[in-house]
């Protein structure tokens, strides 16, 4: 890979989002190791992959928590890599951490008004908020109660919808099936997949359940060990062999497939 | 029948006048508590040199107010003070702290010692090691209520103790800033997630803590005289955060007046050797049953 997979598609010119070249360390460990994706407007784009595969990572860098070594990532005609985290909110980029991370002892109402921290526009604010409360009426009936006292679902839909309180152009969404079971799972993506149509919010969603992501996606990605190893139309993914034994969990020996197999085997 | 009720009301009144000396002291240390938790709150270091720039903010309000230096009002001195105050708090945390990011704790406790030893040998070098007292308007007066006699000073500490936290309250949980501090002290890494500049935030808790040091300090020297060493109040105070419990802004203040409310009782009834290490068998006492302080955040981590 180099600079000229660049010109490949900046001309479609619908991209919200496109990655180049991108990598990143932690500390001495190359943790992406040159991805390059584009997420075009209106899509839900999901990244699959597993423990350790890069994803979260990737996210990281895309908002700035994280500084990348090399590469660009490009939105609204320019290069964002290694802004400032609030540069990025402003940007229209926000992110929904894995783990939901709220703000424990902040109420929930509070924690959607910090999702709006960049804005200062209180009446916006004011009807994105009843919006939120549209799509998770929960959130509604708990606005004054803690969110750390709020269940794992309920954390989810909040961390989702303080998200969506900085106007988001494309959301990072970073597992959010983590830890919830499989209804609830059922009922976030649904959101998800409504929120994409009606609010035209852009999504680039990681997940290590390829099934449910590969059901609300229009496009994925394959990473592993901080490559892509594969793209396409999510349908055609999802009809795809090596998807198939990927989210099954068994893993033949494919191109470096005696090194993968070991490490599983060292982990299970 | 006269005689022995004479002698209870004295004593009530003996009590009370007790109980306002100590809630005068109490105010300040829970004030420099305050302080203390604020930064560990923000940024999971302890500043040792807390009680350094309480005796530095009132050496600087001294400098600018005491008729052989300065000489401004009072009035317009303290507000001069606390910004100056505010503004090196903030430079502090901007041009040393924030070079200490990703170090060990310890590395960062060790720094601010050392910067308390800054304060106190600048404030030597500056206005002298001799105790000196602040003039206020108020020096000298008091107010008797019903054959209790309390100094202005000390009612001046309680008011303005009250008016602080009632400001303080309003604060943290109507301002969007305030909040954010709150945020960002609660979960980083999600702080920064929203966009809020967490590091700017962080230099602000650094200067409202040097304002809230200077606030405690104008008190402490309106009741007293002040000299250099007097920053060392901050390690009784700092027995006051952990008491009330470390994570907790109440919690100091309440750490602050029980300790406060100790003293005076403990000197009174104590043989005078012992009456001393009361406040540390209190400190001692709530880390044996209640290590998280009396005020704790419990359910910080409950996954």
């Amino acid at each position: 890979m180099n600079v000229m997979a660049k010109d490949k598609d900046v001309k479609a010119g619908e991209a919200v989002l496109r990655i180049v070249n991108l990598e990143s360390y932690y500390g001495p460990i190359m943790a992406l190791r040159g991805v390059s994706l584009s997420v075009r407007e209106g899509q839900i784009v999901t990244v699959l992959g597993a423990n350790g595969a890069g994803k979260t990572t990737l996210m990281k860098t895309i908002s700035g928590v994280m500084d990348p070594e090399k590469g660009q990532i490009l939105h609204g005609g320019r290069d964002i890599a290694g802004s400032e985290p609030s540069d990025v909110v402003n940007a229209g980029i926000v992110h929904v951490p894995e783990g939901r991370e709220v703000f424990p002892l902040l109420t929930v109402e509070e924690n959607l008004d910090m999702g709006a921290y960049t804005r200062h526009d209180p009446a916006g604010e004011a009807s994105d908020k009843e919006m939120v409360f549209s799509y998770f009426p929960i959130l509604k009936e708990r606005r004054a109660q803690a969110a750390g006292t709020l269940s794992g679902g309920q954390q989810q839909m909040l961390a989702i919808g303080r998200g969506l309180m900085a106007r988001p152009k494309v959301m990072l969404l970073d597992e959010p099936s983590l830890g919830l079971s499989p209804l609830l799972v059922k009922d976030i993506f649904a959101i998800i997949k409504r929120l994409n149509r009606e609010q035209n919010v852009t999504m680039l969603l990681v997940e290590q359940n390829a099934k449910v992501a590969l059901d609300v996606a229009d496009y994925g990605y394959v990473m592993e060990l901080g490559r892509i190893v594969m793209e396409g139309e999510a349908e055609k993914l999802k009809a795809s062999k090596d998807i198939q034994e990927f989210y099954l969990g068994v893993q033949e020996e494919t191109q470096r497939g005696q090194k993968r197999w070991k490490q599983k085997k060292t982990w299970r | 029948m006269g005689r022995p009720r004479e002698k209870w009301e004295e004593r009530v009144l003996d009590v009370l006048q007790l109980v306002v000396s100590g809630l005068a002291n109490g105010c300040i240390y829970g004030l420099i508590a305050l302080g203390f938790v604020l930064i560990y709150k923000a940024t999971e270091a302890v500043n040792f040199a807390q009680g350094d720039m309480m005796m530095f903010g009132a050496f600087v309000t001294l400098g600018l107010t005491n008729s052989n230096y300065v000489g401004l009002s009072f009035w317009i001195a303290v507000p001069i003070a606390i910004a100056i105050m505010g503004v090196l708090g903030y430079l502090l945390d901007l041009v040393v702290i924030r070079r200490m990011f990703g170090q060990s704790q310890v590395a960062v406790v060790i720094l601010t010692i050392a910067l308390g030893f800054i304060f106190r040998f600048a404030a030597g070098t500056i206005w002298g090691h001799e105790p000196q007292s602040l003039e206020t308007p108020y020096a000298g007066m008091d107010v008797r209520f019903e054959g209790l006699v309390l100094g202005l000073d000390e009612v001046a500490v309680i008011a303005a103790t009250i008016v602080l936290t009632l400001g303080f309250y309003f604060y943290f949980n109507n301002t969007r800033l305030g909040v954010a501090m709150q945020a960002a002290s609660q979960n980083q890494l999600a702080a920064y997630y929203m966009g809020i500049p967490v590091k700017r935030v962080q230099s602000l808790v650094w200067a409202l803590a040097g304002m809230m040091a200077t606030v405690a300090g104008i008190l402490y020297a309106s009741k007293g005289s002040i000299d250099p060493t007097a920053g060392l109040l901050g390690i009784k105070a700092f027995a006051a955060a952990v008491i009330g419990g470390m994570g907790s802004l109440p919690g100091a203040l309440l750490g602050g007046i029980v300790v406060g409310i100790m003293e005076p009782f403990a000197a009174r009834y104590i043989a005078a050797g012992y009456s001393q290490i009361a406040p540390y068998l209190l400190l001692f006492l709530v880390l044996v049953f209640r290590p998280h302080g009396i005020l704790a955040q419990v359910h910080r981590k409950k996954v």
